[in-house]
């Protein structure tokens, strides 16, 4: 049994965004990079079900430039098996990013493939679904707990109102919500030991995939500011009538 | 060429979302088709102002499965300019799949509509805003319900068509669902929302967020560290990854007002944040703030009002 997992590097959570003066995008120059939230509970999920002995293997894919490698590395420390980057400078939508993901879900005959459930930056929450359609794959999205069932998964899901539990068979596409698991850090021998781990560099174009981007981005903009500052104001009485009077929504 | 938009229910009629996605449809098209999923209320449904035709099912559908629901609407969407759904977890879930069979590229989470193939939507948790076009030859979208009005003109006469009952797939099966029961308003459609963080400290102590939003006629929110904490189930989550909400009042107790959780509420009207730390960087999108502790403060609040 093989796991897939795919990730993306993206500016660090912590970071305070800036958008470029030309509005052309945000500014990625000296700002801290890490690997997208999500995607390190999809790495730790996977490794969880390698310790479980339920997968064998554990493949990493990215998509980027060459320092994607980096972010390709942090999940070999934490313990996955090798990575797979596939080099293109240019920013692809996720039509595009599953089309490539689904060229090595179906070479590297992968029975469960992770994914994020959605990427910090462009927030889209759509790669995992497409992926699932363009291979007609079953799909549970937004997991908060995974388990393995004979040849199938049970996952349990956030939706809204609650939580759904469903059984779907394998091969089959996962993505992660925030509360399944805590991802680990990667010990320093781990670490030591993820750069003998193997990472094939393959070039976007030697895949000859059909890929083109649907989306023009015109322009990117600073959200507009909430008018005026805070009232400080010195106790409940003040509050209730501010809300009461002022506002008057009480 | 016309416009499907995929509403969802509140009481069997489109609930506050699906009524902005279709205000936000009607700026784009003249008329719209609606789909639904439960036809108990079409004859209220039907009523409303420029909606041409309604695709619904002899039976009310429980626990859609993004697999049938995607397999029955890949033959109808293909012959529409546009697709559109409410954003949240429902649409979220099966939108891309459909995209996905279709060839199209989604443009989920849209906030302004500039021209028919041109919209606005919030990247890195609201901290820009991109301007996208498209270029697909039908432009799936997912819409803010918070960022239009909700549809509110009647005097409509739509059509009916009844599709044939989902076909279940054999891949994925529904097990159970756990759904929060509660007598107060809807996150997504309270005038007020009450929303406790970390500082509440317990799952006992959530009961002073309650009786203040009772009091309130309030929805009840929370923050990520409160969720996780188990103090309150996840579909309260205000946030980037949880809920988006705007309204008219929201009080953030013992939130410390990471941008996350900003994303998801800062377009509120009148925002009140109570937290003990007068530095919280929550009191930065405040318009009122008070520093206290929240155990005396919200139990005098309530008291009070
Ligand atoms: C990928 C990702 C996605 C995320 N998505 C979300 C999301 O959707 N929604 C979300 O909310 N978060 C989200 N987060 C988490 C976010 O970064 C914060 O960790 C979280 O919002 C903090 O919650 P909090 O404000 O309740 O807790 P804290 O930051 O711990 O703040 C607690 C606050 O309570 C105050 N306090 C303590 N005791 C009292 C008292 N007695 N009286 C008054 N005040 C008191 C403290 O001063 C403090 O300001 C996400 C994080 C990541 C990495």
């Amino acid at each position: 049994m093989k796991a897939l997992v795919a990730v993306k590097r993206v500016i660090d959570y912590n970071v305070k965004i800036r958008v470029k003066q030309d509005n052309s995008g945000v500014e990625k120059e000296n700002v801290k990079m890490s690997m997208n939230p999500f995607d390190e509970i999809a790495v730790e999920e996977a490794i969880r079900l390698k310790e479980k002995n339920l997968i064998d293997e554990i493949v990493v894919v990215s998509i980027g430039s060459d320092n994607v490698q980096e972010t390709i590395r942090s999940a070999l420390a934490m313990g996955a098996d090798r990575g797979i980057l596939v080099k293109t400078e240019n920013e692809l939508e996720p039509l595009a990013v599953a089309k490539i993901l689904k060229y090595f879900v179906e070479k590297e005959e992968s029975d469960i493939t992770i994914l994020g459930k959605q990427a910090i930056d462009d927030d889209y929450n759509q790669t995992g679904q497409i992926l699932a359609g363009l291979l007609n794959y079953p799909q549970a999205t937004f997991a908060s707990k995974v388990i393995k069932e004979d040849n199938a998964m049970l996952v349990t899901r956030e939706i809204d109102g609650g939580l759904e539990t469903l059984k779907i068979n394998l091969p089959c596409i996962i993505t992660t919500d925030l509360r399944l698991n805590e991802p680990r850090y990667a010990s320093l021998p781990n670490i030591m030991k993820a750069k003998s781990k193997p990472i094939d560099i393959i070039e976007l174009k030697e895949l000859n995939l059909e890929i083109t981007n649907r989306l023009e981005i015109l322009e990117v903009k600073a959200p507009p500011e909430r008018g005026g500052s805070v009232k400080m104001l010195d106790n409940y009485n003040e509050l209730i009538d501010v809300l009461k009077n002022k506002e008057g929504i009480l | 060429m016309s416009c499907l938009v995929i509403a969802e229910l509140e009481n069997g009629t489109p609930n506050r979302p699906s009524l902005a996605t279709i205000s936000a449809s009607l700026e784009l098209e003249s008329t719209i088709d609606l789909l639904v999923f439960n036809p108990d209320k079409i004859d209220e449904i039907k009523k409303i102002k420029n909606v041409k035709k309604i695709y619904s099912f002899k039976n009310k559908i429980d626990n859609l499965l993004a697999e049938d629901l995607v397999n029955c609407l890949k033959q109808i969407a293909a012959n529409y300019k546009y697709i559109i759904a409410p954003s949240g977890t429902f649409s979220k879930n099966f939108i891309p799949r459909l995209a996905a069979n279709l060839d199209l590229q989604p443009i989920t989470d849209i906030i302004k509509i500039h021209d028919k193939n041109t919209f606005d939507r919030p990247i890195y948790a609201g901290n820009a805003i991109a301007t996208v076009r498209s270029h697909d030859k039908t432009i799936m979208l997912t819409v803010r319900g918070t960022a239009f009005q909700p549809f509110a003109q009647d005097g409509g006469s739509a059509e009916v068509e009844l599709l044939p009952d989902l076909l279940e797939g054999n891949h994925s099966k529904f097990i159970n669902k756990e759904i929060t029961k509660s007598e107060r308003p809807e996150l997504s459609s309270a005038k007020i929302i009450v929303s406790g963080g970390r500082g509440v400290g317990s799952k006992d102590n959530f009961k002073i967020i309650e009786e203040l939003a009772d009091k309130l006629n309030a929805a009840i929110g929370a923050s990520r560290a409160a969720v996780d904490a188990g103090y309150i189930s996840n579909d309260y989550q205000v946030g980037q990854t949880g809920k988006v909400v705007a309204p008219e009042l929201y009080i953030a107790v013992g939130i410390s007002g990471a941008i996350q959780h900003l994303a998801g509420m800062k377009d509120s009207k009148v925002i009140v944040a109570i937290n003990k730390d007068e530095d919280a960087p929550i009191f930065q999108v405040a318009d009122y703030g008070l520093v206290g502790d929240l155990f005396t403060t919200i139990p005098e609040i309530t008291k009070e009002i």
